[in-house]
């Protein structure tokens, strides 16, 4: 029981960082109706920026504000330079953009850091408190992370008259351009967003997995999986997505585990985590597309 | 290759259709026949050189399969690895384990792959677009984690991979074994495009196209919407599946870290840069892969000391904006590029 429950407890911080992930694929989603396959490199490079201003002597909490700003910028740099000429091209030549941007984000952070793994330290101080046989500091600060990023994603969305704006011209950019909003600029902003979201993500990933180029391929994956699970236009929904996800990850480790041991049987363990997302992926999609908290969309012919 | 009524509705897949009416294509093939017997066993193209156009002709095969699905059905994969690996293991393994001759397993490459390709295609029956490559891609990541499963060790050898070996040219023939199974690489492929090229000019053909231009005309017009994606799905995953058999056959040895996800990106790379909805584009993407996997390397170092950048620059970074750039250029890549160029200079 105690082993299930620390299964569980981590399984809520691995979720905290899909969690963070599947929010920023969702920011993109919601607002350009593309799925980011350059999120999780994007997230890397913004985790080595950090890493390389703590080298340079910062601290983490000076460096992650910095850093998520740059990656604002690169974020809206990105949408305006190379995505907004191809605004009408075919779903497929989008697809190969991201794709592009994903070999170049992995290769450039390669070129300028090298490939050998680097140690991240964690930002949380590391004291003993009820429950830590459970969770550790880190975990904690991840899952706490992701609360507040949601809580004060969930205000600027729904206090702000520049939330009100971004959330107009994703739901009806022709009406919302007639209202005088820059629906452009919005898009823009929701991919900087998305960016700098990501930034927090790779952030809190990195001490947890160790820094290198592919730390985030299977994480990738699994937030993918999240912002599926929750419903890929639903903010909200994809952090919960992301919460389940992780859970689940963990819960299947544990139960294969448990039954190779008392049967002796081995089905599934650790060495299919990456099997167990394309599962999730294809059987969300097939079954529920929009998701728990998606709404259906309705297409006109 | 009887039909020559071209009511083709895009132009670039008439400029295809006319191609595959040219002599010299077939005049090209057996020149490129011929070559193995320039100079008999040492000629002048060293066995390493067949091995690498073998290598060519093998990704123009799995490209050809990616356009089949995507250039003239419309639906995205950014998985092919996927089965580019189920056509490598069913050979490698039938001839390992069972000491199959090589060439039996081609065909039982080709049928594996096709169902599973089929199997994958009805979940992905239902997904359109973004939704669907988003699915393969999740496929394509999840490849070599699937081949290294603990009950399939006792066939697929885990991460050792399998040794298999090159054979020999049957009846004495005076030829090396990279020549020969350049020959058979060749009559494999030509007998591909040739299944290809009469799929498009057929009934079933039409019907693809017609559910790519516009699905929801084509149901109307009585088209099996659902059917045809499947098998189309399945055709792309045994052409794709039948180049990984060939290529354990000539590179002898499969390993699940050899179909990771950039083998995925190689293929779709290919697929849109020689030109995602034609023929002649599936060998020129074939071709690009190779040299690029051979050759990116040293480009690339010639590349950042020709500008003196301080950066070590990956082969990566020049891929990804060369690709962005020819999504600008030439969305329908090179072939497509051509074709247009063409038709300019003939004036019409």
């Amino acid at each position: 029981m105690e082993q299930l429950l620390q299964q569980v407890a981590s399984g809520l911080a691995n979720g905290a960082i899909y969690a963070c992930l599947a929010l920023a694929l969702v920011m993109i989603f919601v607002s350009t109706d593309h799925i980011n396959f350059a999120q999780g490199e994007l997230s890397m490079f913004s985790a080595y920026l950090v890493w390389q201003l703590m080298q340079w002597g910062a601290n983490f909490w000076v460096a992650l504000p910095i850093v998520a700003l740059l990656s604002f910028l690169i974020g809206v740099t990105v949408e305006r330079v190379i995505l907004r000429p191809l605004h009408s091209a075919p779903v497929l030549s989008i697809v190969v953009v991201f794709i592009g941007l994903l070999a170049i984000f992995h290769s450039l952070a390669g070129a300028i850091w090298g490939h050998t793994i680097k140690d991240f330290p964690s930002p949380f101080p590391n004291i003993v408190f009820a429950g830590s046989g459970y969770i550790g500091p880190h975990q904690i600060g991840m899952i706490l992370m992701t609360i507040v990023l949601l809580v004060a994603l969930f205000s600027f969305f729904r206090f702000t008259p520049l939330g009100l704006a971004m959330r107009a011209a994703a739901q009806n950019p022709a009406s919302a351009r007639l209202a005088g909003i820059r629906v452009d600029w919005m898009l823009a902003l929701g991919w900087g967003l998305a960016a700098a979201i990501g930034a927090v993500a790779g952030s809190l990933v990195a001490p947890a997995v160790y820094l290198e180029p592919n730390m985030m391929a299977s994480i990738l994956l699994y937030g993918f999986a999240g912002a599926l699970v929750g419903g890929i236009a639903s903010p909200g929904g994809a952090v919960v997505g992301g919460f389940i996800v992780g859970v689940l990850e963990n819960l299947i480790a544990y139960f294969g585990n448990l039954l190779e041991k008392s049967t002796g049987v081995y089905v599934i363990g650790n060495g299919e985590k990456l099997t167990v997302a394309l599962i999730i992926v294809i059987t969300v999609l097939t079954l529920k597309p929009s998701g728990l908290f998606g709404h259906v969309t309705v297409k006109r012919v | 290759m009887a039909t020559t009524a071209t009511t083709a509705s895009s132009p670039v897949t008439a400029a295809a259709r006319a191609a595959g009416h040219k002599w010299w294509i077939w005049l090209m093939v057996a020149g490129l026949a011929l070559l193995p017997l320039l100079g008999g066993k040492t000629g002048f193209i060293s066995n390493y050189g067949f091995l690498q156009l073998s290598l060519m002709i093998v990704y123009a095969i799995a490209v050809l399969g990616l356009i089949l699905l995507t250039g003239f059905n419309g639906q995205i994969s950014l998985g092919h690895g996927a089965f580019f690996a189920v056509g490598a293991y069913t050979s490698a393994v039938l001839i390992d384990q069972a000491s199959w001759p090589y060439w039996a397993t081609l065909p039982v490459a080709a049928i594996v792959c096709f169902l599973v390709g089929y199997i994958f295609g009805m979940p992905a029956l239902r997904l359109e677009g973004h939704y669907l490559a988003l699915a393969t891609f999740a496929l394509a990541v999840a490849v070599p984690q699937f081949l290294k499963y603990r009950h399939f060790e006792w066939f697929t050898n885990g991460v050792q991979g399998i040794n298999i070996f090159k054979p020999d040219p049957p009846f004495g023939l005076p030829l090396s074994a990279d020549q020969w199974m350049y020959l058979i690489v060749l009559f494999v492929a030509v007998l591909m495009f040739w299944i290809a090229r009469n799929l498009l000019d057929s009934r079933t053909g039409r019907a693809m196209m017609a559910i790519r231009d516009h699905s929801m005309a084509a149901s109307t017009m009585g088209v099996n919407v659902a059917h045809y994606k499947t098998v189309v799905f399945g055709i792309s995953a045994l052409f794709t599946g039948v180049a990984g058999a060939l290529h354990a056959i000539i590179f002898e040895f499969v390993a699940p870290d050899s179909f990771r996800f950039e083998l995925s990106i190689a293929i779709l790379v290919g697929a849109v840069v020689g030109g995602i909805a034609s023929l002649p584009g599936a060998v020129i993407g074939g071709i690009f892969v190779q040299v690029i996997e051979k050759y990116a390397d040293a480009l690339t170092k010639k590349l950042t000391t020709a500008v003196s950048l301080p950066l070590d620059l990956e082969p990566w970074t020049i891929y990804g904006i060369a690709l962005i750039l020819l999504m600008y250029i030439m969305p329908m890549g090179i072939a497509g590029g051509l074709a247009v160029l063409w038709r300019k200079l003939r004036g019409s």
